[in-house]
């Protein structure tokens, strides 16, 4: 049982080294971008930017998600590192935004490309379902597989689905975080009853909503293959890294000297949850390869022969680091406690959903042959790693790092596992 | 020499018996061990009852059952029956895994239980034995061995200063609910 002198009103500053180097990322990424663009590699930047634009709001999002079953479920342990969560959610309406932008500009820009043969003018984003012409009858790029779904995937019902789902996200995760404030001005429960009332609104839209943001996202990119599972698979990589997010940032805050209330009982439970989750990934990955598998359906393999065929590095690489990695390093109840292994797995998975994503977006995006790994994947990832630092971190910093008033917070400061 | 075989402090609160083992480990006196009818946070690590081997148990059943329904499956689909499915080779992994992934799951699972019942004599059909019947209640119990601790009078003081309720002195180990 640790002293209960811990400082209630302490705030981090976001200077130095964490800013600056933030701020490089940023100029970087930027930089990668331009390079991407003006090098003659559009596509694939457009690829890189979705990629990483997806990834930055479905981390915020999963923030927001994070907060929702703590209250539902009423947990105590958390009570005490919940401002993280909450600067993840409070970012979240910017990385809507980068989102919405990335996708709306891969719609609109057009290029041509060559396709059987004949040129056609195809968006960078979304060629499949998006350019002009497969719908209609009579036009010479019909196609009757698209015709049938263009009542789901048309630009404007598309963009619109995007906007109100990030909306809802965004809604409910400013407004988690303004009742946590308020509870920190007044006390009370009120504040506490009203959110939980909030997480369950919001966790029902959010399980609902989720696996068909991701089929818009990212499964639309190929859009004669489908996959039921798809939106469970994404859910859970969503969900995981961003779990492993709230460990790298708890972690490094603690060893800054801020949250010294944080002990490793509450590391232990947020391995347990990287870990779980891990699996579970790994379970819903694996239903829906081996469903896949075993009917051996032309249509639903080609998805899994081109990743298999072109990717196959990635492929396995993204199963070594999702699931290898965090199975057999995090198994162990020790390695759990010990901060610099669970950050070392986090990192480890962080990175692995970017492969993750990796897989999932290039094959079908990027079909000109520019595909590959290099400067602008690189530097697109460090560019928004930078900008989730810069915006979490200034998040953050705006409010005490505890959420004083919450009525767990006793329960959480002695949580021992 | 007395037939007594084990002193119970009985107490009526958590904190009172996390007092009264400071209290006993003080004085160097052993205790037996500890019965309440709650978990108690921290109490394993003040008693210095060591971590549960249930996890490596668990590891060993699983690995047995992952073994088992592979070999069941390998002998069954590839080498007693080959069946064309789908035109896969006999020898298909991914197949497998399901199955290895339940059976593993199945045999963890009743290999946990059942060392579970061995280690705590428990068994369906069994009656069990309890030092103390309030320990599963409203009390918590704090056993001493009064065959290794002599100064009855010292555990009996030390007891009621914590804050037992009551002081039992048994002559047999176990009441039995028979």
């Amino acid at each position: 049982m640790g002293t209960h002198n811990f400082n209630f009103s302490e705030q981090f500053e976001f200077t130095g080294k964490a800013k600056t180097l933030s701020i490089v990322g940023i100029v970087l990424g930027i930089a990668a971008i331009a390079y991407g663009f003006f090098s003659g590699h559009q596509e694939r930047t457009f690829a890189n930017l979705l990629l990483m634009g997806y990834y930055f709001a479905c981390v915020c999002m999963s923030g927001s998600f994070f907060l929702a079953v703590q209250y539902v479920a009423q947990a105590g342990w958390s009570a005490a590192i919940l401002r993280v969560p909450q600067a993840m959610a409070k970012t979240l309406p910017i990385a809507s935004v980068i989102l919405i932008v990335i996708a709306g500009a891969g719609l609109f820009l057009q290029h041509d490309i060559i396709e059987h043969g004949q040129t056609v003018t195809a968006p960078y984003l979304y060629k499949h379902w998006a350019t002009h012409g497969l719908a209609e009858k009579g036009s010479e790029h019909y196609d009757a597989i698209i015709a049938g779904k263009s009542v789901f995937l048309n630009i404007p019902f598309f963009l619109g689905r995007l906007v109100i789902f990030l909306g809802i996200y965004s809604f409910f995760a400013i407004k988690f975080v303004n009742l946590s404030y308020n509870e920190d001005l007044n006390g009370g429960l009120n504040s506490y009853r009203t959110s939980f009332k909030n997480a369950c609104i919001f966790l029902v839209i959010y399980g609902f909503t989720t696996p068909i943001f991701a089929f818009d996202t990212v499964m639309s990119l190929e859009a004669h293959w489908f996959s039921t599972m798809f939106g469970w698979y994404n859910f859970a990589a969503m969900w995981v890294s961003s779990l492993a997010a709230i460990s790298v940032i708890l972690i490094l805050l603690r060893r800054a000297g801020y949250m010294q209330w944080v002990s490793n009982s509450h590391l232990h439970n947020l391995g347990q949850l990287v870990f779980g989750f891990s699996i579970f990934w790994t379970y819903v990955w694996f239903a829906q390869f081996l469903l896949i598998y075993y009917a051996n359906m032309p249509e639903e393999t080609v998805y899994f022969y081109k990743r298999f065929e072109y990717y196959k590095f990635w492929f396995f690489l993204n199963l070594a680091m999702n699931f290898l990695a965090p199975v057999l390093l995090l198994m162990d109840r020790d390695n759990k406690r010990t901060d610099k292994k669970l950050l070392f797995v986090a990192i480890v998975v962080l990175l692995g959903h970017w492969v993750d994503y990796y897989q999932m977006i290039m094959p079908g995006a990027v079909e000109d042959g520019s595909n590959g790994f290099g400067v602008i994947e690189i530097g697109t990832a460090l560019g928004f790693v930078g900008l989730f630092t810069f915006t979490v971190l200034t998040a953050l910093s705006k409010k005490p790092l505890i959420a004083k008033n919450h009525p767990f917070l006793q329960e959480s400061l002695h949580h021992q596992l | 020499m007395s037939n007594i075989k084990y002193i119970l402090g009985s107490f009526g609160d958590p904190d009172e018996l996390m007092h009264g083992i400071e209290k006993l480990q003080e004085n160097n006196i052993s205790i037996y061990d500890v019965y309440t009818p709650m978990p108690i946070h921290g109490i394993e690590a003040k008693l210095g009852i060591k971590r549960s081997r249930i996890d490596i148990a668990a590891f060993c059943f699983g690995i047995t059952g992952t073994c088992a329904a592979f070999a069941l499956i390998y002998f069954c689909a590839v080498i007693d029956w080959k069946v064309n499915i789908g035109g896969k080779p006999s020898f298909a992994l991914p197949d497998f895994i399901p199955i290895m992934f339940e059976l593993t799951v199945l045999f963890c699972a009743f290999g946990m239980v059942l060392s579970y019942y061995a280690s705590t004599h428990l068994f369906p059909g069994r009656a069990p034995r309890v030092m103390d019947l309030r320990a599963t209640d409203d009390r918590f119990v704090i056993a001493v061995d009064a065959k290794e601790n002599a100064e009855h009078t010292v555990i009996d003081g030390l007891l009621k200063g914590a804050g037992a309720l009551e002081v039992k002195y048994n002559e047999r180990k176990y009441i039995s609910y028979e």
